[in-house]
């Protein structure tokens, strides 16, 4: 049976999908009665605090935990040989990242703490407090080496190497070659080139990691309440590493205070504790405090890009050239790896363009630096800077407007399919009639007259673009090959209960952005029930089909599309029923709002209730040999596109204070294709989020480090999140380019914000200080940069 | 961050606060409204056996206008009373000006003067506008009452003048004289933060015209600094373009800024520069209309 | 002298008698002596606005206050202040917008905005824009960008300003 879904027919029977309707997890969250992790409480739970690092490298000697064992309340305290009996080691590598390499790592290092504030003995204590009571009064003999700390030398010959077994800092190297890029920069009509930096940052979600584990030794299992966006990962990697069959570990999520990737990750601190509590017995929470979020969760997109972009004389743009270097910290981290990031650089630059030679390369060194890894929308952000960067060079070197440099090179809406000179394959994007839907809804020809004349007042304002493309709905492609265990599959099983009511389990995963309200949006609408009789069941190993959580936008386009197929079987199941019942052929009839009816006329000839009733109360009335599975599970997986990419545009209307280098920022636009939108209003809001997050690395965020390799922001008032008083309004259009591959035809929409924002901060801000030929490319732009780049203060 | 173990004394008297420190040894430490305390206590950067609350303490009271002339504010005065009270903003409306710029709600429904003082934060509003208004801080201990003034209090990073067993009982500012104009301006990455720079400026009115203003910067040392120089460049009003820049130039000569988070010292400078004319620029407007 | 700290203040309308460890704020001591985990911990700092409860009627941060100090007070959590219904329009429009996404931040975005909008039936004006988004300057969230809330107070003021009108409710 196929299911067409119109989005315009509004008024179609179930209509759930594509309507803007209120999520049903949100009442209890702005009561405050929302279930987080450190919000469980179980009998004789202990709680775990870590001695951490001080310096950036050093050799762990002695550990003396006598006056910390002395404290009352205090039960253990862990060192690396304690836990290293229990855990085998990790290494996070993925095959088709040819050459890769990292050292092994265990949940508390043996010999050599490799950053500072790595975890290397465990505390466990009947509270928090006393806990850290007692790690304060562990001592360790440190011998101090030389860190690693600037990515520029990290591969000299005079360079401590951090791991002498691999020979090297040198994580994985790349090149992306296509076309003939040497002979397009020989024989450009323009070149433009610059450096652009991103500066390293983090996630930091007002939920800390969290992590409640407890060992049931009456029958061997392992019980994990996580705060993770992917539990079927966890639950593979915790049976893998503590030596227990896949059957003995359950993952759970409740609810989450916020991810964006910072929570996908295998944290040796979080492993830990579950293999304390192996070893205990006991329930053992840890949470993880903001002192030690900033100096543990992943930190991303520490770059340097040098970039390079060609021009003919007819203003088309004919190659660009990228070298890319980025340092992580001292491990790759497990199992996604942290060659990704700059491999999706590799991958992206230039994406949005009709151009015939590419060359990217890109170099991943190791760094005494907190560990790096995937932070909402990856490699896109700083792919996205670089290219839109130049673009914006190019038009300014050519004299032409920004918006008509794009349109001359942008690929037309109408050449797809097509796969890009990085060798991304594209099913169809829409970037033309997005930068028009754009351009429109911000009235650029006002902005711009007002910009002038606000000029001659000595009023800089700017107006800057980005173009980006997004890769979501990843296929095996992205980890399966590299012979990561992450599903790229995902299920849902899908039951009606007696009274008619609809339980949908999916194995992605929420966080707040909305997956159980459009799973259940689309349950409804595929079985034919009343929204409020749906209840979506997520975040749990045991009890939900096998799935990959939620990361790189899969929710809606994959566990979407697994929930709409199952719907769609259960319904046809109920019809099979139903058409018993009623001496009909199923086909002649429906199941709209919770009624059986007659398709052709819409009148009702049973409530659903009444076919739930028959079917598990007086099954003996049914013909005996009627299918009655009124409980359907459905996979889906991407099979002809290794990612459903998306496209997007965003601008920013900002303005500088030129005496103080502090920026304005008036009003921000995004207009995003992420293909069938199954509630706008979730989708806009994603899309808000996601451009603050990016406008936190433009503006504000950075991970400092002093040359020893010492963060230098550890808290709130060093670390500068964007505020509500800085953020513009930020209006969200839409464009609908539906993918084929599902009927759902849903993209993934999630980390779009991110991947664009900064891009359009940086243009708009060298758009503003364009009357002083001064230009910015190092994130974030402070105001001693900005003021430096005018001249106004010296260069640091 | 769970804060390290201490005991916990409530103080209602002056006297049990002198007897409770006096027991502890100096290894005591005040709590007023905390939001300052508290957090130190998390970072376990301070580390004190014991806790005494004097936040009950009746004579750290109230807020009233003295015969003398002076509008004195007792040092638990929370920030949201001080701007609230009709009394500070007809006697000394550069506070009432200030509290908007501290922090957020939450933080100045609790903290106080008291503490703000003590604490001596550099990037601080209140002590640089306590040194503008020049006022002087009544500090109390065992030996009796003293008025420290506001341009001495100010030691350095953190520090004040109070002897180790004194605590800060109130602050008097000299009530506002007609026609007097004090202005507080600052820069700051987000609203609520801790200044770049800031500036608090004074000056008094006498026959016609502003006098030779007090200029005292703050986020740009290691406490409240006086740009004397550069006041003296402006000398009294009207303050021409001309005057301004000359002041501008002269500020390098108060100003020894060390590097921060937000900048190095040319940063700092320059931002104090910006500063000084935007200040000059308010407080030579007549009350009522906006300053460029 | 120990460092126990025996209490008597009132939660949410509930009289409450404990002994309390010195060095415990108020938070904690919501979470783990009462139970009450809709307030929460985000920097313990200060910063973040995530522990934002009432105390003796205004809003405060709930890390940066010793529960020791509360004898005598009073302090409403987001769960009382929902009981009464006191902010039910505020929760609403906070889920007809989606200005609530995780949840981890929204207690504490409430108390805060419940402040700023106490007065709008009394005096007859309600925050603009701007006013909102100082006011909220403290409450860091990071799954909204803060343009849903802003339009969810926003709306709330307006609607209980026209709510008013025709005299004090």
């Amino acid at each position: 049976m196929s299911l067409v879904i119109d989005p315009r027919s509004v008024d179609r029977p179930n209509s759930y999908i594509g309507r803007s309707l209120p999520r049903p997890n949100a009442r209890k969250l702005v009561e405050g009665r929302g279930q987080y992790v450190d919000d469980l409480v179980v009998p004789r739970m202990l709680h775990v605090a870590f001695v951490r690092s001080p310096h950036a490298h050093a050799q762990i000697g002695r550990i003396d935990a006598s006056a910390a064992l002395g404290l009352p309340g205090v039960l253990r305290v862990f060192t690396g040989q304690d836990l290293a009996a229990h855990c085998d080691p990790w290494v996070a590598v993925l095959a088709h990242l040819k050459g890769m390499k990292s050292a092994p790592q265990l949940p508390l290092p043996l010999t050599t703490a490799t950053w500072a504030g790595e975890a290397v003995a465990a505390v466990v204590a009947d509270s928090r407090a006393v806990a850290e009571d007692a790690a304060a009064k562990v001592s360790i003999s440190w011998q101090v080496l030389p860190p690693v700390t600037d990515m520029e030398t990290a591969l000299d010959k005079p360079t401590p190497v951090i791991h002498p077994e691999l020979g090297d800092n040198l994580v994985f190297e790349r090149v992306n070659e296509s076309g003939n890029v040497a002979e397009a920069f020989k024989t450009a009509h323009k070149v433009v080139e610059a450096t652009f930096h991103s500066g390293r940052h983090t996630g930091v979600t007002l939920e800390p990691r969290s992590i409640l584990a407890e060992f049931n030794k009456g029958d061997d299992t392992l019980n994990i309440h996580h705060a993770t966006q992917a539990p079927h990962m966890m639950q593979e990697v915790l049976a893998k590493h503590l030596r227990l069959p896949l059957s003995a570990v359950r993952v759970i999520c409740r609810d989450i205070g916020g991810s964006y990737g910072i929570k996908v990750h295998v944290y040796p601190d979080e492993v830990a504790v579950a293999v304390i509590a192996k070893i205990m017995g006991r329930p053992v929470k840890f949470v993880a405090d903001r002192l030690e979020s900033f100096g543990s969760d992943i930190h991303a997109r520490d770059h340097r890009i040098k970039g390079r972009m060609a021009i003919d004389a007819q203003g088309r743009i004919t190659a660009f050239d990228i070298d890319d270097l980025t340092g992580i910290g001292p491990y790759s981290v497990y199992p996604r790896t942290s060659a990704v990031e700059g491999n999706q650089v590799v991958n992206l630059v230039g994406g949005p363009y009709d151009f015939p030679n590419y060359r990217a390369k890109t170099t991943v060194v190791l760094q005494n630096k907190v560990p790096t890894c995937q932070y909402r929308a990856v490699g896109h952000p700083i792919a996205t800077a670089v290219t839109e960067g130049l673009v914006d060079l190019g038009a300014e070197a050519l004299g032409i407007d920004p918006v008509a440099f794009r349109l001359k090179n942008l690929m037309q809406d109408d050449t797809y399919p097509r796969t890009s000179p990085a060798g991304m394959r594209f099913e169809g994007l829409s970037h033309v009639k997005s930068l028009g839907l754009l351009v429109d809804m911000m009235d650029y020809r006002g902005l711009r007259a007002q910009q002038q004349l606000l000029r001659a007042e000595g009023v800089h304002r700017g107006i800057g673009f980005a173009s980006f493309i997004e890769l979501t709905n990843p296929s095996p492609f992205m980890y399966g090959i590299g012979g990561a265990r992450i599903s790229a599959q995902d299920g849902c099983t899908v039951r009606i209960d007696p009274d008619g009511s609809v339980v949908a389990a999916t194995g992605v995963t929420e966080q707040g952005q909305g997956t159980e309200a459009i799973i259940r949006q689309i349950v409804a609408e595929a079985v034919g029930v009343p929204i409020d009789v749906v209840r979506v069941i997520t975040g749990d190993t045991l009890t939900t089909p096998y799935g990959g959580g939620t990361w790189a936008c899969r929710g809606a386009g994959i566990g979407g599309e697994a929930a709409l197929q199952a719907g769609i079987a259960t319904k046809q199941a109920a019809l099979n029923v139903a058409g018993a019942m009623l001496q009909a052929a199923p086909d002649a009839l429906d199941l709209v709002l919770g009624n059986i009816v007659d398709k052709a006329t819409g009148a009702v000839r049973m409530p659903l209730a009444e076919l739930g009733r028959i079917v598990y109360f007086r099954g003996d009335t049914l013909p005996p040999d009627l299918p009655r599975e009124l409980m359907q599970t459905r996979h889906f997986i991407t099979k002809q596109f290794p990612f459903a990419f998306t496209n997007g545009v965003q601008a920013s209307h900002l303005e500088v204070n030129v005496d103080t280098g502090l920026v304005t920022l008036l009003k921000h636009w995004c207009v995003e294709d992420c293909g069938r939108i199954i509630n706008p209003l979730l989708v806009d809001e994603q899309v808000r989020g996601g451009v603050v997050q990016g406008i936190g690395g433009a503006l504000f965020e950075h991970c400092t480090y002093s040359p020893e390799g010492q963060l230098t922001v550890g808290s709130m008032v060093d670390y500068l999140v964007p505020m509500a008083a800085e953020m513009p309004d930020i209006e969200v259009g839409h464009v609908e380019t539906p993918t084929k591959e599902s009927l759902l035809g849903a993209k993934g929409a999630g980390e779009a914000g991110t991947a664009g924002a900064p891009a359009a901060i940086m243009n708009a801000i060298n758009d503003a200080l364009r009357p002083h030929g001064a230009k910015v490319f190092a994130q974030p732009f402070t105001p001693e940069r900005i003021l430096a780049a005018i001249g106004r203060v010296p260069k640091r | 961050m769970k804060a390290g173990s201490f005991r916990y004394e409530r103080a209602y008297t002056l006297a049990e606060v002198f007897r409770l420190r006096r027991e502890a040894g100096g290894d005591a430490q005040l709590l007023a409204g905390g939001q300052s305390l508290l957090a130190a206590l998390a970072f376990r950067l301070s580390e004190p056996s014991l806790i005494i609350d004097i936040s009950r303490v009746r004579d750290l009271k109230g807020v009233s206008v003295l015969p003398s002339g002076h509008l004195r504010v007792g040092a638990l005065t929370t920030h949201r009373e001080l701007a609230a009270h009709p009394d500070v903003n007809r006697h000394a409306p550069l506070l009432a000006e200030a509290v908007p710029l501290i922090a957020h709600a939450a933080i100045r429904n609790r903290g106080t003067i008291g503490g703000s003082l003590a604490f001596a934060d550099a990037a601080a509003e209140l002590p640089a506008c306590c040194v503008a208004l020049e006022a002087r801080i009544i500090a109390t201990g065992p030996n009796g009452e003293r008025a420290i003034p506001a341009a001495t209090f100010f030691t350095g990073l953190f520090a004040t003048a109070l002897a180790e067993d004194e605590l800060i009982q109130a602050v008097e500012f000299p009530c506002a004289a007609p026609g007097d104009r004090a202005t507080i301006v600052e820069l700051t990455r987000r609203c609520g933060d801790y200044a770049m720079a800031g500036l608090a400026a004074w000056a008094q009115h006498v026959d016609a015209r502003l006098q030779t203003p007090r200029l005292v910067y703050f986020g740009v040392g290691a406490g409240p600094v006086v740009a004397g120089a550069a006041a003296r460049a402006l000398g009294p009003g009207p303050w021409t373009p001309h005057k301004v820049a000359e002041a501008q130039t002269l500020l390098d000569r108060d100003l020894d800024p060390p590097p921060d988070q937000h900048g190095g010292p040319e940063m700092k400078r320059h931002l104090a520069r910006v500063l000084l004319a935007r200040a000059v620029g308010k407080l030579g407007v007549e009350p009522g209309v906006r300053a460029a | 002298m120990s460092t126990e700290v025996a209490i008597s203040l009132t939660v949410n309308g509930e009289r409450i008698s404990r002994r309390v460890e010195a060095r415990r704020h108020l938070i904690d001591f919501l979470r783990l002596d009462l139970g009450l985990m809709g307030s929460r911990v985000g920097c313990e700092h200060g910063v973040c606005g995530a522990c934002t409860v009432r105390v003796n009627g205004l809003i405060a941060r709930g890390c940066l206050i010793l529960a020791a100090s509360l004898d005598g007070d009073s302090v409403e959590t987001i769960e009382g202040v929902s009981d009464t219904g006191e902010i039910r329009d505020l929760q609403d429009a906070f889920v007809a917008r989606n200005a609530c996404q995780c949840g981890y931040c929204t207690p504490g975005m409430l108390l805060t905005a419940a402040e700023l909008l106490r007065d709008v039936a009394h005096t007859g004006t309600t925050p603009t824009r701007a006013a909102i988004r100082e006011h909220l300057s403290g409450n860091y969230c990071r799954c909204t960008g803060y343009h849903a809330i802003v339009d969810a107070v926003e709306a709330v003021g307006k609607a209980r300003m026209s709510g008013s009108e025709g005299g004090k409710p």
